[in-house]
């Protein structure tokens, strides 16, 4: 008869979701499918011309190339538009959590109900992603359906880390920086635009250690079919180390802060 | 019974540190089930402080604290079940209506949806919202805002209701609309709890009360034993004008039991107001205007602090 106090609290959010909908869901498909026309397709053009592409890309198109890896950057993009400044102001502005803090909800389930909320949040921007890879036939595959776990598996470190930020501030002007100085970085060196391995030899090892260049991978190798399954454990095992310890922090954050 | 017999909430030398200040130095409290039980105090007293650690969302920092018998440091989700609060500064969501935040509230205590449902409506007509049930919190008054928060407050059918500072900042017809609420609470055994710098609100509600001055109990007692310990039956306030008030002490000394010279009056201390104006004008003394009213807290606050509670 219980329902997962993770649960409980998602339902609060899913109420606001309900009346904002309409916009959110258009705007999940329509922001990959133009990254995915634009630079797919455009900047395919260019590259597929080009006889050293094919070598660098492994004899598929650049759309085909780079489609599976939006699935992990949305993912991440996500995780720090609804972590930020909403974390903050459940802290700060409307009360949300401090509301939740005097019911029987504890701290890590506060936690939790957060991180369900993004993976939902998160699994519709992926979901856009998903069909538009599903209507171009070069991404067709059913390689999509353990893609999107991945990417949503990559977005839930990128959420619990900005979350740690968020509710350790006092104040949000940081925010911005952490935008445009880690994830616009990441977006663009992750490795979803070009192989990691065509970047300077010195910048290589920050691309692997990042969490969006596994996720990235991830998603890659299983829409494509190019993944060995000690390769995607091994991918899995770092977005695992990236998430355990930052989930950890919330917990600790959220309790200190709620509960002082 | 058995949950009954135990005081609802038991703190001895009770102290709450934020790093070097201390908002709260040791207090002892007691609260009987049912009571209706204040704490009086002005800004800063440490009043939050307490119903904070109460609340059990904010930890000790010495001296214990029992809630229901719990200990709230390792019962305190236990403890949070059954209590209702109503938090100083509204924490409703402005962008759901008035039922759903209800529902949502009462769906973190894990009850089932379809009772929180039947709870949300029964609890909007108590509070004279049913109309505006489908309404978003954002449209609300100052008032209707309260009377929601406790409404929603009540959901989990507490045991004990906490509310921090009730009616701060509501008019006088909200604020008597709230009081008649929670006079019915009492009437149907809730145990209140709630902190508040209006004397008229803790003699319209507590059975007892604890005054408090910076971080400690200076007073406790029934509004009436307060009044007859600390104060006089009535009290004759004098105005002079504008200034003149303390020149006006020396001749006044000897009229009633004592005098308390404020800013803008005199108050003399007396059982019999009517005798000790008397008094007045028989030693030629002629007062702009004069007042004879019933003691009150503030007189009990004035008397324990020196200051006056609503500055």
């Amino acid at each position: 008869m219980t329902t997962p106090a993770s649960v409980r609290v998602l339902e609060m959010q899913m109420l606001l979701l309900k009346r904002i909908w309409k916009t959110n869901l258009t705007l999940s498909f329509l922001q990959p499918l133009l990254f995915f026309l634009g630079m797919g397709l455009g900047v395919g053009s260019l590259v597929d011309d080009r006889a050293s592409s094919s070598e660098a890309l492994g004899d598929i198109s650049y759309a085909t190339f780079l489609g599976p890896g939006l699935l992990a950057t949305t993912a991440m993009l996500t995780a720090a538009g609804e972590s930020l400044w909403p974390v903050l102001g459940g802290f700060k502005w409307d009360g949300s959590y401090e509301a939740m803090a005097a019911t029987r909800l504890t701290a890590p389930q506060v936690v939790r109900g957060q991180f369900l909320w993004l993976a939902v949040r998160m699994g519709i921007a992926v979901g856009g992603v998903a069909v538009v890879l599903a209507v171009h036939p070069d991404t067709r595959s059913w390689g999509i359906l353990p893609a999107v776990p991945a990417a949503l598996l990559c977005g839930l470190v990128f959420t619990a880390w900005i979350t740690a930020w968020a509710a350790s501030r006092e104040y949000d002007t940081s925010f911005s920086n952490v935008q445009r100085l880690v994830i616009t970085p990441l977006f663009l060196f992750g490795g979803a635009f070009y192989p990691v391995d065509s970047l300077p030899d010195a910048l290589r090892p920050v691309a692997w250690v990042t969490p969006l260049w596994h996720g990235v991978e991830l998603c890659r190798g299983f829409v494509l079919h190019t993944l060995g399954m000690t390769e995607a454990l091994g991918h899995v095992a770092v977005l695992a180390i990236w998430l355990i310890p930052g989930w950890i922090v919330c917990d600790r954050l959220f309790a200190k802060r709620l509960y002082r | 019974m058995t949950v009954n017999e135990q005081p609802a909430i038991r703190a001895k030398s009770l102290t709450k540190k934020f790093g070097d200040f201390e908002a709260v130095r040791g207090i002892d409290v007691e609260v009987r089930p049912g009571e209706s039980f204040g704490f009086l105090g002005p800004n800063g007293a440490g009043k939050s402080s307490t119903m904070r650690m109460i609340a059990g969302v904010s930890p000790v920092t010495s001296g214990t604290l029992e809630i229901f018998g719990l200990n709230p440091a390792t019962h305190g989700s236990e403890i949070r079940n059954r209590l209702g609060v109503v938090p100083q500064a509204d924490n409703l969501d402005g962008e759901l209506t008035l039922l759903d935040n209800l529902i949502v509230y009462g769906r973190y205590f894990d009850i089932p949806r379809a009772e929180c449902v039947a709870r949300a409506k029964e609890l909007l007509d108590f509070v004279q919202l049913s109309e505006r049930s489908s309404g978003r919190v954002e449209s609300l008054s100052g008032g209707m805002k309260r009377r929601l928060t406790i409404a929603r407050g009540l959901m989990n059918r507490p045991e004990m209701f906490l509310l921090d500072e009730p009616t701060t900042g509501l008019d006088p017809q909200a604020r008597h609309i709230l009081w008649d609420r929670l006079y019915r609470l009492k009437q149907q055994g809730v145990t209140l709890v709630l902190t508040t710098h209006y004397m008229d609100e803790a003699e319209q509600l507590c059975d007892r009360l604890v005054v408090m001055d910076a971080g400690r109990i200076v007073a406790e007692g029934s509004p009436r034993e307060l009044i007859t310990r600390y104060s006089t039956r009535e009290v004759l306030e004098l105005r002079f004008g504008a200034g003149s008030n303390a020149e006006h002490e020396g001749r006044l000394l000897g009229v009633g039991d004592r005098l308390e010279v404020l800013a803008d009056r005199v108050l003399v201390y007396a059982d019999d107001g009517e005798s000790a104006l008397h008094e007045v004008h028989t030693r030629g003394l002629q007062p702009e205007s004069s007042l004879v009213r019933r003691s009150s807290l503030e007189d009990v606050f004035l008397r324990l602090t020196g200051r006056s509670l609503e500055e």
